[in-house]
């Protein structure tokens, strides 16, 4: 029997978004329309295309949509050799990469290419393939190879330097090795480390802050973010004015927001990066602590789905991975409102699916595309 | 279902919780931490995101003119063109933008250092004058090339000017820029003023006020004169530039402040001084209206305005001339024979002599084992009290001055004003030196010099020794005498005008007390003072006057003003004797009284004398002197 043209129609739209994660795409539909309408009003002042947001955002969800088309063993098959093709990418601008504000992070290809962006995604996609390849014969050594994979893109990154990128791709493959089981008795000691150093830093901060002190380890400006955290009121004018105003901006918001288009401190311009890294400000600003919330909520809502995704996935790669993935978007987030609000130091961290930017859509577009080829192919491998 | 192992699915599914719980304790951290900033310190933060956003520009109020007792305009404002420059536009490059501009507008080394010293000193953000008083032909070079100057406009603002320039510069006074000083003292007068009046809150706007009077009437009466700024609440970007207007409260403009001085007389006495120094104060006896207050010579008030140039400020500043010297305010001379008819008035008052009483004069007083001489070699013989004022008979006032003694001259004069602060209003007025024996003991440190020597006294009588007035003390007393006792305060201001309606209200005409003198003494007086200008000493400078003057001429030998500070510089000139004269116009009702000094010119009949009876030829009959240019009204 002929199909009617709307039967058609239909089956045409559930062909192309079979398989999608429905759960998934909402979420992230809500957070790409809360950041197309943040947008709007973020570059009232600052001619930033509007057609250029609409085609990022259309070119995440494409990337997103062909990546979860992607069979799960394709990526498995890849992993190598896209880790190797990044880290080989990372020597590359070690030796002749171009140096801008003083970091050399770019390589010219043809096009200017950031090489650490896909250290995000090929790091746990190594590890993650590592970790599949001992399952069941895992000893204790494993853990060994895996952080040599892992610290050897982070240190190109770091030293380019680009502290704030090596420590992203440093969580995207720890927390690999830690989902692939990691010993307690080697995770704690850490942890308790770092909350001894934090509590130090904060009681001691004014000390260590003092101009002639120099710090072991970490370039000037790296103390100088930390310290600025510390204490914005140090340098008002400088590092501090972006945490400061970008405070003042989240508190004037108050409960219900002082409405869209309607931010002060975004319009004339108090907020810095406001489209970008501190769109989050800008947000806060117009919607308040009510938007907040139903922001926190859409990404705490990401996360739950994206680690129940993982924790069905068929193996051991497919979970590290999802689950990788997953915190990933959950690190991205919490850092960049951590630093906006002025509970982290202040690193270039775009807030996902809000922020602008071709290549942080892009990436996280993959991300999502990964989850839901997880979920897609859960069977498929199963069978 | 075989691929993979339960336990390490289990172990898998345990470090998911444990991910969750991580993600779930950071994610109420960020809520806690916007629940903070959002809901707990909104208020704080509500406030800052006010104050980024709103900036006061201010609105300078314009300032009050002063204006002559006829409405001439000695004190006025005028709009010129200024070419502004924002301060947020120009950070860092300062000097390049202002190369840039001087290629197409004349920019001097004085404007470029005062537009960075008001950089400097404003941390505030703003527009600040580069250069002022564009002419039309800068104007149009800059328009043609606004566009390469980003931050940088022509603007109209208004200027002080004073269209007589030299003339009457030291009671007027001049403006300038408001100093850090300026700042702190408005700033606590403000705060005092609003403990005591709340609503007074709009005057705390401290940026609108750019200039402020630094001395003479500009200085004294700066709070009428300078009005209530306002100011624009203006929405402003973070880098400054001004989005909308949200409010504006307007300035209040200040008030005319009408000058009881004569502006045609001052400048009459002003030329008649010619290359002369000196001080001449004339006022209405009745009123204490001060008709003419000159100090010789003067400066350009109008130099000042928008800061002094280091050139000129230095050859003022050197001139051994004392330009900037507020003579008739703040130099004391000796009255010398100026003093004698007061000292004649104290005798009849005290009844140390009747006017017929005689005295024989030689030629000269001894006393103890010094001579004083009288200036008449021979002396002038039988001398009564007319013939001791009519001729300025030394003698008689050495015989007088022992008889009365220091403290019942200094008890006759102190109530005249001598020695006194005449509450003129202008500050920094001098006291002088009227001595009594009390005034010597609290002067002098060591015992021999606080006694009173007797022969002190002598000289005191002919206005020498310790004495020290101002001429504006000297004009007080006169004045007082001429008033038959009612003293009145001397002002230089009569009323301020309300400039929207003109109304005017009288600042200071009442009197100040009365002196209990006897009017049959203060005709004596008055007459041997008109007798002074017929038969004597100045008798050839009022040959032919349709009107009856009274005067006295006086000669003090250097003294006080200068003998310090010219130490180095003395010149046989500057070591001439001061010729002085006091004269009151007409004798029966007096309308004016003088008093002046021409430093170093030698005898008052000879110098001082003409120039008063020029001024009082003008004043009370109209006459203008042929030599002196006509007065001609500022356009």
């Amino acid at each position: 029997m002929e199909k009617s043209p709307l039967i058609k129609v239909k089956g045409f739209f559930f062909g192309i978004f079979s398989g999608l994660d429905r759960q998934l795409g909402l979420i992230l539909l809500g957070l790409a329309a809360i950041g197309f309408f943040t947008f709007l009003s973020a570059s009232q002042n600052t001619p930033v295309q509007i057609l250029e947001e609409v085609r990022n955002l259309v070119l995440s969800f494409v990337v997103m949509w062909i990546v979860s088309r992607i069979p799960p063993k394709w990526l498995e098959m890849g992993a190598v050799w896209i880790y190797g093709f990044g880290v080989a990418l990372l020597i590359a601008v070690a030796a002749f990469g171009l140096i801008k504000k003083g970091a050399r992070r770019w390589l010219n290809i043809g096009v200017v290419i950031q090489p650490s962006e896909i250290m995000k995604i090929a790091m746990p996609l190594m590890l993650a393939w590592y970790f599949q390849k001992r399952e069941g014969i895992q000893k204790s050594w494993d853990y060994g190879v895996a952080g040599i994979i892992l610290a050897i893109p982070v240190f190109l990154i770091a030293r380019q330097p680009d502290l704030g990128t090596a420590l992203l791709v440093f969580a995207a493959g720890l927390y690999v090795i830690i989902l692939a089981g990691l010993p307690w008795k080697w995770i704690l000691p850490f942890v308790a480390l770092g909350v001894i150093g934090i509590l130090l830093i904060i009681i001691f901060g004014s000390t260590i802050c003092a101009h002639d002190v120099v710090w072991p380890l970490v370039h000037n400006y790296q103390k100088h973010r930390i310290c600025t955290l510390l204490d914005p009121t140090s340098d008002p004018l400088g590092k501090g004015f972006h945490t400061i105003q970008s405070m003042i901006a989240i508190g004037s918001g108050g409960f219900f927001g002082k409405g869209w288009f309607q931010g002060t401190q975004a319009h004339l311009e108090f907020i810095p990066e406001k489209h970008t890294d501190f769109v989050f400000a800008v947000f806060s600003e117009e919607f308040g602590l009510l938007g907040n919330l139903v922001l926190l909520a859409l990404f705490f809502a990401l996360i739950k789905r994206g680690l129940a995704i993982s924790a069905s996935a068929p193996n051991l790669f497919t979970r590290l991975l999802g689950a990788a993935v997953t915190l990933i978007f959950f690190t991205y987030a919490f850092v960049n409102i951590g630093m906006v609000s002025g509970l982290l130091p202040v690193v270039g961290v775009p807030l996902p699916f809000i922020s602008y930017g071709g290549t942080a859509l892009v990436t996280l577009g993959f991300g999502a595309g990964i989850l839901m080829s997880i979920h897609r192919h859960r069977r498929l491998v199963q069978s | 279902m075989v691929s993979f192992k339960k336990p390490d699915l289990d172990s898998f599914q345990e470090r998911i919780h444990i991910a969750t719980l991580f993600v779930t304790v950071c994610f109420l951290l960020l809520v806690t931490r916007l629940v903070w900033l959002q809901l707990v310190s909104h208020g704080k933060y509500a406030l800052l995101a006010e104050s980024n956003r709103i900036a006061l520009v201010p609105a300078p109020a314009n300032r009050g003119l002063l204006i002559d007792r006829n409405g001439i305009v000695i004190g006025r404002n005028y709009s010129a063109l200024t070419l502004d420059v924002n301060a947020e536009e120009v950070k860092g490059n300062v000097d390049q933008l202002i190369n840039d501009l001087s290629e197409i507008i004349d920019i001097s080394p004085r404007d470029r250092r005062n537009f960075k010293r008001s950089l400097e000193d404003s941390r505030n953000m703003g527009t600040f004058p580069l250069r002022s008083m564009l002419n039309e032909t800068e104007t149009a070079r800059f328009m043609a090339n606004r566009y390469r100057f980003p931050g940088v406009e022509i603007r109209a603002r208004s200027f002080r000017e004073y269209p007589y320039n030299e003339l009457a510069s030291h009671l007027i006074g001049y403006i300038g820029r408001v100093s850090q000083k300026d700042k702190e003292r408005m700033q606590a007068e403000i705060e005092g003023a609003k403990a005591d009046d709340p609503d007074a809150l709009q005057a705390s706007f401290l940026p609108g006020i750019q200039y402020v009077g630094k001395i003479g009437l500009e200085q004294s009466y700066e709070t009428v004169l300078r009005g209530v700024p306002g100011y624009d609440q203006v929405e402003i970007t973070a880098g400054g530039k001004p989005v909308r207007t949200l409010s504006s409260s307007p300035s209040i403009p200040g008030k005319n402040v009408v000058l009881s001085v004569d502006i045609k007389l001052q400048y009459l006495v002003e030329q008649l001084y010619g290359n002369f120094r000196g001080a001449f104060v004339a006022i209405e006896p009745e009123t204490g209206d001060v008709l003419a207050f000159v100090s010789k010579p003067n400066f350009n008030p109008n130099d000042f305005v928008e800061g002094i140039d280091s050139v000129t400020w230095k050859e003022l500043n050197d001139s051994p001339q004392k330009p900037l010297y507020n003579r008739p305010l703040k130099g004391i001379y000796p009255p010398g024979s100026t003093y004698k008819p007061f000292m004649a008035l104290a005798a009849l008052e005290n009844k140390k002599r009747t006017p017929s009483q005689t005295i024989s004069d030689p030629g000269y007083f001894d006393f103890g084992n010094h001579t004083f001489r009288d200036d008449k070699k021979g002396g002038h013989g039988i001398v009564d009290m007319q013939k001791s004022i009519v001729e300025s008979c030394d003698t008689y006032y050495y015989l007088l001055a022992r008889d009365m003694g220091v403290n019942m001259m200094h008890d006759f004069m102190k109530p005249l004003g001598f020695g006194q602060i005449t509450g003129i209003d202008l500050q920094g007025e001098a006291r002088g030196v009227l001595p009594s024996t009390e005034w010597k003991k609290n002067t002098f440190k060591k015992p021999e010099q606080q006694k009173w020597y007797e022969g002190e006294t002598i000289s005191l009588g002919i206005g020498q020794g310790y004495n020290a007035f101002t001429i504006l003390q000297l004009a007080h007393a006169m004045a007082n005498v001429a008033n038959n006792g009612i003293v009145m305060k001397p002002h230089l201001v009569k009323a301020i005008e309300d400039p929207f309606t003109r109304n005017r209200v009288l600042t200071t005409p009442k009197e100040s007390y009365r002196i209990d003198l006897n009017a049959e003494n203060i005709e004596v007086i008055k007459k041997a003072m008109l007798e002074v200008n017929i038969s004597g000493t100045s008798a050839a400078a009022f040959k032919g006057t349709g009107y009856q003057v009274g005067g006295k001429t006086g000669t003090a030998q250097v003294f006080s003003l200068n003998s310090k500070e010219y130490k180095h510089s003395a010149t046989a000139e500057f070591l001439r004797d001061h010729a002085l004269y006091i004269a009151f116009a007409p004798v029966d009702k007096p309308t004016i009284v003088i008093a002046m000094v021409v430093e170093n010119a030698g005898f008052g009949a000879q110098h001082a004398a003409p120039i008063a009876r020029k001024a009082l030829d003008y004043y009370i009959e109209g006459k203008w002197p042929k030599e002196i240019p006509e007065w001609k009204r500022a356009p």
